[in-house]
């Protein structure tokens, strides 16, 4: 099964000379030709490629937007209108942004919780890991600045509401939000910082990609069955995974139109086609959909900890604590087997968090009253607790089913679609 | 396994896979080629640009002898009422003696007035001879101080390093004071 790869070899003798001196062309053949990926990754490894795609998608949009786009309180609204009517193509270039960051973050948690399923985060990934929850975060960083733009009521609010985190910081909290804001509140000075980031931080985000993908192709993709492959259990990337990723592409792109053409603002707020108004507060705040889990635990924490952190303070540090216990998740899974395929009790809890995120992101689209504050604070205790307390507890209890030694020698009875040919 | 499928033979010699691939790196240029368009022709004038093309200039402020600069699509225009001198010595030029040969009859509607985009055609600057006071050159018309162009008074390349006569826009009479520039 396993193919051996031919080396490289260049036949123009300009090529030759080129590569002897600029090894660019054996670098993209060594990582994206004849780089050795497991010859069992089912579609859920599609998302990493379509992630980077979407990347490449929003900087290209991006940058032609950025040619239209004023940075100012007194045009930023009405610039993004000339973009949606005069410039030619401007909706399209909009609406593909717009909804192209909601795809990116669909396609980023597929990716995120493929990771949390399979145990890709464990030894020797863990970098691998850290580096994926950064580019998360200054994601959700550049999603953030990127929503306040079109200077609408969401955006204004959205703005306000989230800069003010920060003034729950204790002793130091109003200078900062201050410093944050150039002023006295989201006003102009903050309006061309957000533009001046929003441009920059995709391209930091880029930087880490790439030290990603150099983790990545240290020790190889992960796969479903979680064990160290041997090299008869791997296939070179092409053709066999760049047409699975050009398929998953294709695909990807067919649901991308969809909300572009036919719903391009579904998944948006109608205020926010209210221009800013500083005296007026919409009477419903809500952060763009990929933000609602973590919108639900800021707001889940309304009292005093230990008597010691303000329920204000409390909120922040939980919302941001809900990020940060990712970078430790690889010490936190104290199991051994990658793949929950064979941890029958941590496939439950898997799928129980992915319901706990669903029930996050319901209480935070709604206004934050009765039955929904307390179910918030359960979700946001559930959350904590699986990866603080469940998984290291887990990781000892749990009995493992028998793990295959490599993909033709399958374990009787795991489910391992890997059978010899009939 | 997939060779299998892949050397059954099809009429004239392609294979399914052969086909195959070509449908798909078809489609991937054709997409690849729609979803580049939008990104480049975002540059184009946008439509408030397209909106904004044309300029209506009053007449009856010019009098005789004068000239006027408008903006026109971010250019200057010249407008130039011209004394019944500057007509005829314009009209007596043999076309053998220009550069870029054109009658002064084909350039103007009326031969009063003289209609041009100031950018000399060299390399886009300003000709000077509009505003009184302003050298206009060895042949009455206009005189461009970056490389040395002369113009004639019908606006035609007499002398200097341009190669074509000031270009004459698109207008229209609305009345005898009133014309549209585009």
């Amino acid at each position: 099964m396993a193919s051996d790869v031919e080396p490289l070899v260049l036949k123009s003798p300009t090529l030759r000379w080129i590569e002897h001196r600029l090894p660019l062309i054996g670098f993209g053949y060594q990582h994206l030709v004849a780089y050795q990926t497991p010859r069992n990754l089912s579609y859920w490894w599609n998302f990493g490629s379509l992630a980077g795609i979407c990347l490449m998608l929003q900087i290209a949009t991006g940058i032609v937007l950025a040619m239209h786009y004023t940075p100012h309180v007194a045009h930023a609204f009405d610039s993004v209108e000339h973009i949606m009517r005069d410039v030619n193509w401007g909706w399209f270039l909009r609406y593909a942004h717009a909804n192209g960051a909601s795809m990116f973050f669909i396609v980023v948690y597929i990716h995120v919780f493929r990771g949390l399923y399979y145990g890709s985060y464990k030894a020797p990934r863990e970098l691998l890991w850290m580096l994926g929850v950064v580019i998360l975060f200054l994601m959700m960083a550049t999603a953030f600045m990127g929503y306040v733009l079109p200077w609408g009521q969401m955006s204004f609010w959205g703005a306000t509401v989230i800069t003010n985190l920060f003034s729950a910081v204790p002793l130091f909290g109003e200078s900062i939000v201050t410093w944050l804001w150039g002023g006295f509140s989201v006003d102009n000075p903050t309006l061309q910082r957000f533009y001046s980031l929003h441009y920059l931080l995709p391209f930091v985000i880029v930087g880490v990609v790439f030290l990603h993908l150099v983790a990545l192709h240290t020790h190889g993709s992960n796969n479903p069955v979680g064990i160290d492959l041997t090299k008869k259990d791997k296939i070179p990337f092409h053709p066999y995974y760049t047409v699975k990723d050009m398929f998953g592409l294709a695909v990807f792109f067919i649901v991308f139109a969809g909300f572009v053409f036919f719903a391009p603002n579904m998944l948006g707020h109608p205020d926010n086609y209210i221009p800013a108004n500083p005296l007026v507060t919409p009477p419903h705040i809500v952060p763009e959909w990929y933000f609602l889990p973590f919108y639900a635990i800021l707001r889940a924490i309304t009292f005093d900890i230990f008597w010691i952190i303000p329920a204000k303070l409390g909120g922040v540090i939980a919302m941001f604590a809900s990020i940060g216990v990712l970078f430790f998740l690889p010490w936190l899974d104290t199991s051994r087997v990658r793949s929950a395929r064979y941890r029958p009790i941590y496939r439950i809890f898997f799928w129980l968090l992915v319901v706990d995120c669903f029930i996050l992101g319901y209480v935070g689209a709604n206004p934050p009253e009765g039955f929904l504050v307390t179910l918030g604070l359960l979700a946001t205790i559930w959350y904590f607790a699986h990866f603080l307390v469940i998984l290291p507890i887990l990781g000892k209890l749990e009995r493992p089913l028998p793990v295959p030694e490599s993909l033709s020698r399958p374990v009787l009875g795991s489910g391992l679609a890997a059978a010899p040919a009939e | 396994m997939a060779e299998t499928s892949s050397t059954v033979q099809h009429g004239d010699g392609g294979t399914r896979r052969d086909f195959l691939e070509l449908v798909t790196w078809a489609t991937v240029g054709v997409g690849t080629a729609a979803l580049a368009w939008p990104l480049i022709d975002q540059m184009n004038p946008s439509a408030d640009v397209l909106a904004l093309a044309s300029t209506e200039v009053d007449l009856s402020k010019i009098p005789e002898g004068s000239a006027i600069k408008v903006m026109w699509r971010g250019k200057p225009v010249f407008v130039r009422h011209r004394t019944p001198a500057e007509i005829a010595a314009a009209e007596a030029v043999p076309l053998s003696e220009l550069r870029d040969p054109e009658p002064d009859g084909a350039r103007v509607k009326k031969p009063e007035w003289l209609i041009m985009v100031g950018v000399c055609t060299h390399l886009g600057c300003i000709p000077l001879g509009t505003a009184t006071g302003e050298p206009k050159g060895e042949y009455g018309g206009w005189f461009c101080p970056c490389h040395g162009s002369h113009y004639d008074t019908s606006g035609r390349i007499r002398k200097g390093p341009a190669p074509t006569n000031l270009p004459v826009p698109t207008y229209t009479f609305l009345s005898d004071t009133l014309v549209r520039i585009g």
